[in-house]
């Protein structure tokens, strides 16, 4: 029941994911790009689980470092997508710039 | 913690990331919506670290600051001319992070065969996106050619590593052990496998291929999700998942090509287009200034040569000049121009163009018959008006951005070599098309130059 439970999570996930980001304009897809970057880092959730559970030292020490791979997502996705995003513009507002 | 309460955090932050992704559907929230998704995340690692399994934090603080640590400095330092690399390498990381959350899953006590399952397809995605990922980030950055690697036992070899994978997982789910040969083999063989399947992608087709591993990054924490039971993981990873299949949906109708198309063949390998033949009529910074100074609309049609000659910024500054002079200035952009999507507009937003002047293929297309002059710096492919007409191109099909109805094309362009698919482009022959040789930026500063003289 379990399986079909999550199952169910994952299909309509995917449904709202479709909806959601078919409104996402061309000019923003790379901002998008980054930023599902940052959010595919939600692995570092299982992460945790593995790194802090008392199952075994290996899986401690995996889990470490896929707390280590999916931080870089994390951070450096929500970083540099603010970086950029921030760089979009209207025109008036653009005058008083660099 | 109890799970119920964990899950309940959980549920606010699905939340947040779903208002984080609706609210990057228009420039002016997009950075609003970047924070939200932020706060879901930092809220699901919250409840995550209090959860009552975690009990010993090691590991997981070291992790999490080198992590930081690197992601932080990558962020901040990267040009944004190499955002390709950057999304590619992210996209390695997060694989690698759900192959390796697979496989510690192997270590919980009594996983079932559904449970096993999982693990291993989510060793198997997170392994292709890995090193398919790696690769596809050493041909952006032209430490491995950037032309499609053919061989001609590739499909055997493929069919071998897939089988192999099959077996593997079949017989992690009947024998499963934390040590078993199976693991260890099809870690290998999935790892194999990415390489595999990027070898015969070329350099012109990456838009696609970074938006496919964006998925498969997703789909990768997902199956991580099923292997160890937790709904949050599903729902972000099916939320990347498909914003990832939408692009690489959108690259593939831009180019015309079916995904297995892309996929399967190496680009130009098939067909030999017509040779065209005819007089390049080359236009000097003065007599290129004199056309531009005297017309009304101008559109800049920018490719991966911008790119390459960083001359973004001195675009941004003719364009000013051309608007104080009375023009209308676009900036057209088609879906596939640089090396991901949406690549052009981030370049030219660094550069201070507003974003509404950005205007997409559809747009400009219908007015170009009124466009003065459309000036093209760097690209190629896209603007190759074989596309249309010459059934013997391999881009025949493949919608284009039809500078050449417009009343005069300037083509900025280093010299008359054909573009990155390797096909001639009957533009440069052109009636109405006037070649500006030169390095882009050097030219376009000629250009600024002419303007602001004497």
């Amino acid at each position: 029941m379990d399986a079909i439970f999550l199952a169910y999570i994952l299909v309509l996930s995917i449904f709202l994911g479709f909806e959601l980001i078919s409104k996402v304009p061309a000019t923003l897809h790379t901002p998008l790009m980054s930023g599902a970057n940052a959010v595919s880092g939600i692995t570092v959730v299982g992460a945790i689980l593995s790194a802090g559970s008392g199952a075994h030292i290996m899986a401690n020490i995996l889990g470490g470092i896929a707390v280590a791979l999916a931080m870089i997502n994390v951070v450096g996705g929500y970083v540099v997508t603010d970086r950029m995003l921030s760089m979009f513009k209207k025109k008036d507002t653009s005058k008083g710039g660099k | 913690m109890s799970l119920e309460l964990v899950n309940l955090g959980y549920i606010i932050s699905a939340v947040l990331f779903i208002f984080g992704l609706k609210m990057l559907s228009s420039p002016a929230t997009a950075v609003r919506g970047n924070y939200i998704s932020a706060w879901a995340m930092l809220i699901a690692i919250v409840m995550t670290l209090v959860d009552f399994r975690v009990i010993t934090y090691e590991a997981l603080i070291i992790g999490a600051v080198v992590g930081t640590i690197i992601g932080w400095y990558a962020a901040v330092k990267v040009e944004m001319t190499k955002m390709p690399e950057m999304v590619a390498a992210f996209n390695g990381s997060g694989g690698l992070s759900s192959l390796l959350v697979g496989w510690a899953a192997m270590y919980e006590p009594g996983n079932t065969w559904f449970i096993l399952s999982t693990i291993a397809l989510s060793i198997l995605i997170g392994g292709v996106t890995f090193t398919g990922s790696i690769l596809a980030w050493l041909k952006l950055a032209e430490m491995v050619t950037g032309k499609p690697i053919v061989f001609g036992a590739q499909r055997i070899v493929n069919a071998l590593v897939l089988v192999g994978i099959i077996v593997c997982s079949v017989m992690l789910c009947l024998e499963p052990a934390v040590d078993s040969p199976w693991l260890y083999a099809l870690i290998v063989l999935s790892l194999i496998f990415g390489v595999m399947a990027v070898l015969p992608i070329g350099g012109a087709d990456m838009p696609v291929v970074i938006s496919l591993l964006n998925s498969y990054s997703g789909l990768a924490a997902c199956a991580a999700g099923f292997a160890i039971n937790n709904n949050i993981l599903i729902v972000a990873g099916a939320l990347v998942g498909a914003s990832g299949i939408i692009l690489t949906q959108i690259m593939c109708k831009a180019m015309n090509r079916s995904l297995a198309n892309v996929l399967f063949s190496g680009f130009g390998a098939v067909k030999v287009a017509s040779k065209v033949e005819g007089e390049v009529k080359p236009i000097n910074a003065e007599d290129a200034y004199l056309i531009l100074e005297s017309a009304s609309t101008v559109t800049f049609v920018p490719g991966y040569g911008m790119a390459v000659a960083q001359a973004q910024h001195v675009v941004r500054e003719l364009g000013e000049l051309l608007e104080k002079n009375g023009a209308e200035v676009t900036y057209a952009i088609h879906p596939v121009a640089g090396r991901m999507p949406g690549h052009m507009n981030v370049l030219l937003a660094e550069a201070n163009v507003p974003y509404d002047q950005l205007v997409e293929m559809e747009d400009i297309n219908r007015r170009i018959n009124n466009v003065d002059v459309a000036v093209v710096i760097g690209a190629n492919d896209v603007v190759n008006p074989a596309a249309r007409n010459d059934e013997n191109s391999p881009i025949y099909g493949m919608p284009i951005i039809n500078v050449d109805q417009a009343r005069t094309v300037f083509v900025l362009k280093r010299s008359m070599a054909s573009g990155f698919s390797g096909v001639d482009n009957p533009l440069f022959f052109g009636e109405n098309t006037r070649m500006l040789f030169g390095d882009a930026k050097q030219s376009i500063a000629g250009l600024v130059a002419q303007f602001k003289g004497p």
